[in-house]
């Protein structure tokens, strides 16, 4: 928010003498998200062709769900891909820490609020707030954000076992390595399930992630 | 006119692929005589990824080695090909035609392989599709070996030639890795076909496509061959 802003606001926007409207998702947070988002498609759909190529459960992903017409494919999708998710989420983590987005925005979470905000929510009595994570959302973000992380580094111990093998050892070797890498490709699916219908129930929250969107600095809770 | 708006109409399909890529399973490595867009895209990746493995990789850590009662038994084939269409190699025709950059170029026969000092390992065996298996190999380390017959290992690359076909390649390090061996021996005996007779290559550095088996010719050089899979879209140093 700048000075200049804050003495003229644009017109058609303005609602009256001493408001003022902030963008909801700064331009930033909206091409990183996007990109994760080709990011995290590409990375699950082609580790679903790769992990076809040899099952550790007794089922198979549809080959219709995968991406990548083969494994040879799947697998040189998934390493360019990779690159997009590391780089980008190293921007989003730095760009976080830095604009204090997460400590604005994810602080304070304790699990007696995400409790009370799940309890509210099942009842379909959270309301949204603009602008506002609530506690489950905080919870959420928080651990996809942590899913991520392990997906990452699980997935360093199965690419290279040998050369990285202290990151091996600590998840217990090549095999367990996989299957946390599979654990957490789940979270993030279920975390992607949840986001999705969030979108869809309350549609109105899209938009902003694309164009920004505007709010009333006063109806914020900052 | 027909042909350029075909022509037209492909490039705005290969456009329109490449802003779409996840999203468009034709275009990635189908057809390898025919690279796209999506497939220069790939290559380009594959590449950059292959120097992370080159600077990653440390000439002094070695791969896991496991007790004998770890070994995987029976033993798992695999190759692009069925178990009975394993070649058969006459071993006492067989030779190992050496090529490029060698001092000494003369072919070697089995036994006189055999006189080289051996050394043997148990250790794991991991697919490129992500099952792994262990095994006891010995042979000849390959950096013995290319000093035996005065290998320039100032070189790039070392390549291979199967009795099946089969061709693959690999860069010098990891060549002249301790673990790197000219296998002739599996689970305590002599090379049986399926497993490679009479001579393979074992490097637990790298995944189960870059270790050929059945060898019929080593070269030594700085041309890159690439490789039967890796010409196909596997990643061509596929270190561990």
């Amino acid at each position: 928010m700048t000075g200049t802003q804050m003495a003229n606001p644009p017109p058609a926007r303005s609602h009256g003498k001493g408001r003022a409207r902030r963008v909801i998702h700064p331009w930033p947070l909206r091409v990183m998200h996007w990109l994760n988002a080709v990011a995290i498609v590409t990375l699950i759909g082609t580790g679903w062709q790769i992990y076809n190529a040899s099952p550790f459960l007794p089922f198979v992903f549809p080959h219709w769900a995968t991406i990548g017409e083969w494994l040879g494919a799947a697998i040189a999708w998934h390493l360019a891909a990779i690159w997009l998710l590391m780089l980008n989420g190293l921007a989003y983590l730095t760009w976080g820490l830095a604009t204090g987005h997460f400590r604005r925005k994810f602080w304070p979470v304790s699990p007696r609020s995400v409790l009370r905000d799940v309890w509210a929510a099942v009842r379909f009595r959270l309301p949204h707030e603009v602008g506002v994570y609530n506690a489950v959302q905080r919870a959420l973000y928080l651990g996809v954000i942590a899913l991520g992380l392990l997906a990452v580094l699980t997935g360093l111990a199965v690419w290279k076992p040998v050369q990285l093998w202290p990151l091996s050892d600590l998840f217990g070797g090549f095999f367990i390595s996989r299957v946390i890498h599979f654990i957490a490709m789940t979270g993030i699916v279920l975390f992607l399930a949840v986001h999705i219908l969030l979108a869809a129930l309350v549609p109105r929250v899209v938009l902003p992630m694309i164009t920004g969107g505007r709010l009333d600095v006063s109806e914020t809770h900052q | 006119m027909t042909s350029f708006t075909a022509s037209r109409r492909k490039l705005l399909t290969r456009a329109a692929a490449f802003g779409a890529v996840s999203l468009l399973p034709g275009c990635d490595f189908d057809d390898p005589s025919h690279p796209d867009l999506a497939d220069d895209f790939l290559r380009l990746m594959s590449g950059w990824n292959n120097e992370v493995q080159a600077a990653l990789f440390n000439p002094n850590t070695l791969a896991p080695t496991f007790q004998a009662s770890q070994i995987t038994r029976p033993p798992r084939f695999n190759a692009f090909y069925d178990i009975a269409q394993a070649p058969r190699v006459d071993e006492a025709a067989w030779q190992l035609e050496l090529a490029g950059q060698i001092g000494d170029r003369r072919a070697w026969r089995i036994d006189q392989l055999r006189t080289l000092p051996q050394e043997s390992q148990i250790t794991r065996f991991v697919c490129v599709e992500g099952w792994r298996t262990i095994g006891q190999w010995s042979g000849v380390p390959l950096r013995h070996f290319l000093r035996a017959v005065s290998a320039d290992t100032r070189a790039r690359y070392v390549a291979f030639r199967c009795a099946d076909g089969y061709f693959t390649s690999i860069d010098m390090e990891s060549a002249l890795h301790p673990q790197t061996i000219l296998a002739l021996d599996f689970l305590g005996a002599p090379l049986t076909a399926p497993f490679g007779a009479p001579l393979r290559l074992r490097i637990p550095t790298k995944l189960g496509f870059k270790n050929p088996k059945s060898i019929v010719a080593m070269e030594v050089t700085n041309k890159w061959t690439g490789g039967y899979w890796e010409n196909q879209g596997y990643n061509w140093f596929s270190g561990s």
